[in-house]
């Protein structure tokens, strides 16, 4: 029988396979933040950015038939978004964290409006890559049936790690996000770097919802985020604005999300809302283990406003 | 209890000026129309929904309830959507009926009963409040509100029987958001109905732990689809992500609240979908008339409560027969999906041989077992 049942194995099997499928709109919002985060801002906004990326990608790809038309319809969303809170926060004296919320509220109620009449219709899916067709079983085929987006969050994350270090717009990014004094001795306009930053971790967050609707769970509906994209923010910390970090934060998250049904599939049902904490008792326990009395957190940007 | 305070207490306040404007406009509207149309009594019904009208599922049932009420001429209908059972569903109630003079309120999730209908029913005793789920009780909570509710497990004894039918593992899943009674009940009857069909069937269910939680549900389905279950149905408010994550995995899947065939053509065998019109309809028409509406209102597939999806092309011609069957013995009335000798899957017993709990029998409304060949536990 191939659709056999394999037992305890099913358990790994579920959590690699829920890692790579709920991690992606985690990855791409955390690493968004990151771009963000190291520029010297804050984007609390980014779960309204994801859900107004959710719904932009599923209405697009209901009007036209094409799934790609409504990721980049997504990333165009969510980078008008960005450009908002960057240009909002360039004015004197406002609170990045303030417009955030505010963004985040307006995002979610513009998707939530707009969005009434796509709740129902069927739009067309991402396409997966079947890396599995090597195992008979199953469950594995399913486990390792790929999203492209996933591929392209790693290789997003590792590009930006690149750039980061090793480039002259990663210098002006980090320079911009330790000290603006120092960027404006050196001819740099911190507001401006900081504005075009925020857009690009946007359009991000944008691409992450079009992954929501479009692929896994793959329907648009305004429960649809349920508070990933706050997470995703928090797991910037987690990854100390490390864009490799945040491949594993996010798989980690994922796989530690789909450690609570996997369990009772296979008996384990006593206490499931416990597992269903664990993502979170894990964030929390890492924190607490790597963080330290003694020293700040490494790798904080030094113009972050929760850590002037 | 709280101490509200009442909104728009001001003199000029927005209601009253509402309440001028909309009598002024009421008038003139009302002196062009010919003597016979004017409704006797008109009736404003408020409808609360806990998520979006259109969501494939528990509020698309009620929405399409709410929708037949409009044909009726005297009634005006209101409704709010997306209300979270906090505190803003008291706002929302108090809002229609300050502001929209709304005397029968059908406030439509599980989670708006205690405590926030059971605020407001005594302070404005003139409402009715129906409340939809089986909460209500004669000698605890006030008379202006009730409880509806259908027996959908039936239904899920239905589904179950086409499930039989056509699974091949012998292995069926569930996947389900809290664990209440109804819940409960229809887990039990799912598997019941698929046993009926071959003894040795097998029900996993998993806990989502919230009503509407779309990754978590798809996670819910993966797992259960991993665990080789190869007919997949649930009890969240939304089944269209589970629908659609089943069917993708190959799995058949049965319905829930609503038609969802349009999802997935090939693979839905059938579904339990609630026709709140006809409650609604048959309510209004009690409070039209000048009666009180009863506290206490159920009815099953017989009363028209309930219906049945047509079945689908994957259900075998002996699944088709025996459904039929037993669709109509359920129809007659008597039918009993609890019936001994049953012990749950802990091993106590909760039927004794010749004990039959009939769909009417109020201690189902209070189920906290699933029974034996379910694999799953309540908490």
């Amino acid at each position: 029988m191939t659709t056999g049942d394999i037992g305890l194995w099913g358990v790994p099997i579920a959590v690699i396979g829920g890692a790579i499928r709920v991690s992606t709109p985690i990855l791409f919002v955390s690493l968004g933040e990151t771009l963000t985060e190291r520029s010297g801002r804050i984007n609390l906004g980014l779960e309204g950015t994801l859900v107004i990326g959710a719904m932009t990608g599923y209405a697009t790809a209901v009007l036209t038939g094409s799934a790609w038309a409504g990721v980049l319809v997504a990333a165009l969303a969510g980078a008008v978004f960005g450009l908002v809170h960057g240009l909002v926060c360039s004015l004197p004296k406002v609170n990045d964290i303030a417009i955030g919320i505010a963004m985040m509220l307006l995002g979610t109620g513009l998707a939530f409006y707009f969005g009434k009449p796509f709740i129902q219709p069927v739009a067309p899916n991402l396409p997966a890559i079947p890396l599995g067709w090597w195992s008979d079983l199953p469950q594995v085929q399913a486990a390792l049936n790929v999203n492209v987006l996933f591929l392209i969050g790693l290789a997003l994350a590792f590009a930006m790690h690149w750039m980061l270090r090793a480039t002259r717009p990663g210098l002006i990014v980090r320079v911009v996000g330790d000290s603006s004094d120092a960027a404006r001795a050196m001819g740099l306009k911190p507001a401006q770097i900081r504005t075009i930053a925020t857009a690009i971790g946007g359009a991000f967050a944008g691409v992450g919802g079009a992954y929501l609707s479009l692929y896994y769970p793959g329907s648009w509906n305004e429960a649809i985020s349920s508070g990933q994209g706050l997470m995703a923010v928090a797991l910037v910390i987690f990854a100390r604005w490390n864009p490799i970090a945040c491949i594993w934060a996010a798989l980690l998250f994922g796989g530690a999300g789909a450690l609570g049904p996997a369990l009772q599939s296979v008996g384990v049902t006593q206490g499931y809302y416990l597992f269903y904490a664990a993502p979170y008792v894990l964030t929390l326990g890492v924190l607490i283990a790597t963080s330290s009395p003694s020293r700040a957190m490494a790798g904080a940007p030094g113009e972050l406003s929760i850590t002037k | 209890m709280t101490s509200l305070t009442r909104p728009f207490s001001h003199p000029l306040s927005r209601r009253g000026f509402l309440r001028g404007s909309a009598a002024l406009g009421g008038a003139a509207a009302l002196s062009s129309l010919p003597l016979g149309a004017r409704a006797e009594t008109p009736l404003t019904v408020g409808f609360i929904y806990v998520g979006p009208r259109d969501d494939y599922g528990y509020n698309q049932a009620h929405a399409i309830g709410a929708a037949a009420l409009k044909e009726i001429p005297g009634v005006t209908v209101v409704e709010e959507e997306n209300v979270p059972e906090t505190i803003d569903v008291q706002k929302s109630m108090e809002s229609m009926i300050n502001l929209d003079g709304a005397t029968l309120l059908f406030p439509t999730s599980f989670g708006y009963f205690d405590p926030h209908i059971l605020t407001l029913a005594p302070k404005y005793p003139e409402v009715r409040f129906e409340h939809c789920g089986g909460l209500w009780s004669a000698d605890k909570h006030p008379t202006n509100a009730g409880s509806y509710f259908g027996y959908i497990g039936m239904g899920q004894y239905l589904n179950g029987v086409a499930a039989g039918h056509v699974t091949q593992t012998k292995k069926i899943g569930f996947v389900a958001a809290k664990p209440i009674p109804q819940v409960l009940l229809n887990i039990n009857s799912f598997l019941l109905g698929a046993r009926s069909v071959d003894p040795t069937i097998m029900c996993q269910v998993i806990f989502t732990g919230e009503w509407s939680l779309a990754v978590k549900e798809a996670e819910a389905t993966n797992a259960l689809a991993d665990a080789g279950c190869d007919v997949i149905t649930c009890h969240v408010d939304s089944p269209k992500v589970v629908i659609e994550t089943a069917a993708g995995r190959g799995s058949f899947v049965c319905g829930y609240h609503a038609d969802q065939s349009a999802l997935a053509p090939e693979k839905y065998l059938t579904g339990a979908e609630w026709n709140w019109g006809k409650v609604y309809t048959d309510m209004v028409n009690t409070t039209l008339a000048g009666e009180t509406i009863p506290n206490f209102v159920r009815g099953g597939l017989a009363e028209g409560f309930v219906t049945m999806s047509p079945l689908g092309p994957a259900v075998p011609e002996a699944g088709r027969s025996q459904f039929e069957a037993v669709k109509a013995e359920i129809m007659t009335g008597g039918f009993s999906v609890i019936k001994g000798p049953l012990k749950d899957n802990a091993g106590n017993v909760v039927a004794t041989e010749g004990q039959a709990f009939l769909e009417t029998d109020p201690s189902l409304e209070s189920m906290g077992y699933l029974v034996e060949g379910v694999i799953g536990a309540t908490s």
